[in-house]
């Protein structure tokens, strides 16, 4: 068993908001599932991770503990680490002044010793007991007779000071994630400007990253709630193309859109909230520049480009299941798969969003000149069930510039310029 | 052979050495047009990747697509995705799947500002996702073309920009220009600049009307990965 214990000191201050800092502290557990399956909760201020299984993957302990610190200067926590064969020795250490890591057990003694009396947790009146005896650290509780201490300050006291060395055990339940994400986040001050919320924002998506990489996760979508005063808020509500847990990306995203809020009132708190959780396994590393990094890259981009432009400005585009020229190209969602109806005759790359009358001479339609039919006519009627639409017959035609249209007549009536082949 | 011929001989032959008449040696890989009396007069043999391309028709639709279909169909083919970005009409999807383009690799783009227009373009070029970035641009300063052509040499898409025939005379730091215009042969295209000596006489290309299209059956999406 090896231990690492997060102690938050701003979370041990305020009494007073223990509600936010409960919500703070699940959130913070939930985030580091993403280093061990075993977290455990220290209320108010503190977490336990069970880190002997992951040791491997990170490649040692400073490794691990580098990623831990990493992520959490990100978030932007200040944290005493520190870590022991026992969840409460390495509980001790992080509230030590000098935190440290003990990975030996006998060398575990020695590292508590020195540890201030305050650190044992055990109450006002045993402290006051203890400290007047003229006790000041834990190693001169240790050096006092086991029966006179249990009678004096409780059986308690001694099991404690055993476990932190590993003679009783100390069973501990582990935190369960939530199966949804809900964040949200006191801000110190009533705040106007995006700048702050980005900051904010960041901390959050980055408990939600962690949560989701423990669950091996993404999210579809999410959600980034503005609470303003009188129970007003502004939702943000952001989708993605395909489900991602990048913390970088997803602030990304709600950078280009937030830059775009108008702020109606100051913003006092904000919630995060992602409910749509999908599956999505880690990447493989892939040896060559190919496509696995291709099929990766497109959504981010599909997803950027629509954060700031709208998700009407970036569509695909697909072949519909009809003949009639105009309805048989749309768009589409982007990177759908289209099965190809039917074959269609020659068909230009460009079509005019609208048809464009032509003029006609003895009997040839006209462009800055004569046109020239190369290819036709080619019949494209509808029935009457499609509403009006007149027959029309279909030309391949060509300027006298040799560009290429595509031209239609209707029979005995007027001729239009439908496409540019290009 | 001379003494003294042998060894000027052996000093053209070194890789660092490159004549005035030779075509420049891309580092790049280019991506062939599909038109072997092109691709012999372009340096790399091809649409030069990470670089900025311009291609200037004399009028509007005289074949200046048809002369990329089958690069950009072979990009697509790859599973590489295709930008189209503020295209002056709306592209025609049953034709460009004649033209063998998978449609599940396009994207396009249609920003309200000419600013936005050029911010999707970078973040296009700057994506490994994309094979090849069209652009119909409106206008654009010097400042903003070398913008974009150091955007392209970070990638390694096509980058191509359809422009007017008339900014043949403007300066542009891209490092191929050609110019198309129509004989009753075909598609005459003028190398206005590329890298390495110029050219003089235009090429002809015969690219005919598209093809019609035939049904085709259903392939996959590109970019998944089907397990073995």
């Amino acid at each position: 068993m090896l231990w690492i214990a997060l102690y938050f000191p701003h979370l041990a201050d305020p009494p007073a908001t223990s509600a936010t800092a409960a919500i703070d502290l699940n959130n913070l557990a939930a985030w580091a599932g993403r280093f061990t399956p075993n977290v455990s909760l220290e209320k108010p201020c503190g977490l336990l991770l069970e880190v002997a299984g992951s040791l491997q993957l990170y490649g040692g302990l400073p490794a691990l503990v580098r990623s831990v610190r990493a992520d959490l200067r990100d978030m932007g926590y200040r944290v005493q680490l520190a870590g022991a064969p026992t969840a409460r020795a390495a509980w001790w250490l992080a509230l030590a002044d000098h935190p440290r890591f003990v990975t030996e057990l006998p060398s575990l003694t020695a590292a508590l010793r020195p540890l201030p009396l305050r650190t044992l947790e055990s109450g006002d009146k045993t402290f006051a007991l203890l400290s007047r005896s003229g006790i000041r650290t834990l190693g001169e509780v240790w050096q006092l007779p086991r029966d006179g201490l249990a009678r004096r300050c409780g059986q308690d006291l001694l099991d404690r000071l055993d476990r932190a060395l590993g003679h009783l055990p100390e069973p501990r339940p582990y935190f369960q994630p939530p199966l949804q994400f809900h964040a949200r986040q006191e801000l110190a001050a009533e705040v106007c400007h995006t700048e702050p919320l980005l900051f904010v924002a960041q901390r959050l998506l980055l408990q939600l990253e962690g949560y989701l990489d423990a669950r091996s996760a993404g999210i579809a979508s999410f959600e980034f709630v503005l609470l303003h005063r009188n129970n007003r808020r502004t939702t943000i509500p952001i989708g993605l193309v395909a489900p991602n847990r990048d913390a970088t990306h997803l602030l990304n995203l709600l950078r280009e859109r937030l830059v775009r809020v108008a702020l109606p009132e100051t913003v006092h708190e904000v919630m995060l909230a992602a409910d749509d959780i999908r599956p999505l396994s880690a990447d493989n590393i892939s040896l060559f520049d190919d496509e696995i990094s291709t099929s990766k890259e497109w959504p981010k981009l599909v997803e950027q480009l629509r954060a700031r432009l709208g998700t009407d400005s970036v569509r695909g585009l697909a072949i519909a299941a009809e003949h009639r020229p105009e309805y048989a190209s749309i768009v589409s969602e982007i990177g759908t798969a289209t099965t190809v109806a039917a074959g269609f005759g020659l068909r230009p790359f460009w079509l005019l969003p609208a048809p464009q009358a032509l003029a006609e001479r003895h009997g040839v339609p006209q462009l800055n000149g004569p046109l020239k039919l190369l290819i036709g006519p080619e019949r494209i009627q509808s029935g009457w069930w499609d509403g009006p639409y007149e027959g029309r017959d279909y030309f391949v035609a060509q300027t006298s510039t040799q560009a290429l249209l595509w031209v239609y007549r209707i029979p005995a009536r007027a001729w239009y310029l439908h496409g540019w082949f290009a | 052979m001379s003494h003294r011929a042998q060894a000027f001989a052996e000093l053209l032959a070194r890789p660092d050495i490159r004549r005035a008449t030779d075509l420049a040696h891309v580092t790049k890989p280019s991506v062939g047009t599909g038109f072997t009396a092109l691709d012999i007069e372009l340096p790399g043999g091809g649409w030069p990747s990470a670089a900025l391309t311009e291609i200037l028709p004399a009028h509007e639709g005289i074949g200046e697509l048809r002369l990329l279909g089958p690069a950009l169909a072979g990009l697509s083919r790859k599973g590489r995705r295709l930008a189209w970005i503020a295209p002056p009409y709306l592209p025609y999807a049953p034709a460009l799947a004649a033209a063998g383009i998978d449609l599940s690799t396009l994207l396009i783009v249609r920003a309200q500002s000419f600013a936005d227009t050029l911010w999707a373009t970078e973040q296009c070029l700057a994506s490994a996702a994309c094979g090849a970035v069209l652009l119909w641009p409106q206008r654009l300063q010097y400042a903003e073309l070398r913008r974009l052509q150091l955007a392209a040499e970070g990638t390694s898409a096509l980058a191509i920009l359809f422009r007017p025939p008339h900014a043949a005379s403007d300066a542009s730091p891209a490092a191929l220009r050609i110019a198309l215009s129509t004989t009753s042969d075909g598609l005459a295209v003028k190398i206005l600049k590329r890298r390495g000596a110029a050219l003089d006489r235009p090429i002809v290309v015969q690219i005919g009307p598209p093809q019609a299209n035939v049904p085709t059956t259903h392939r996959p999406p590109a970019g998944t990965v089907t397990p073995a």
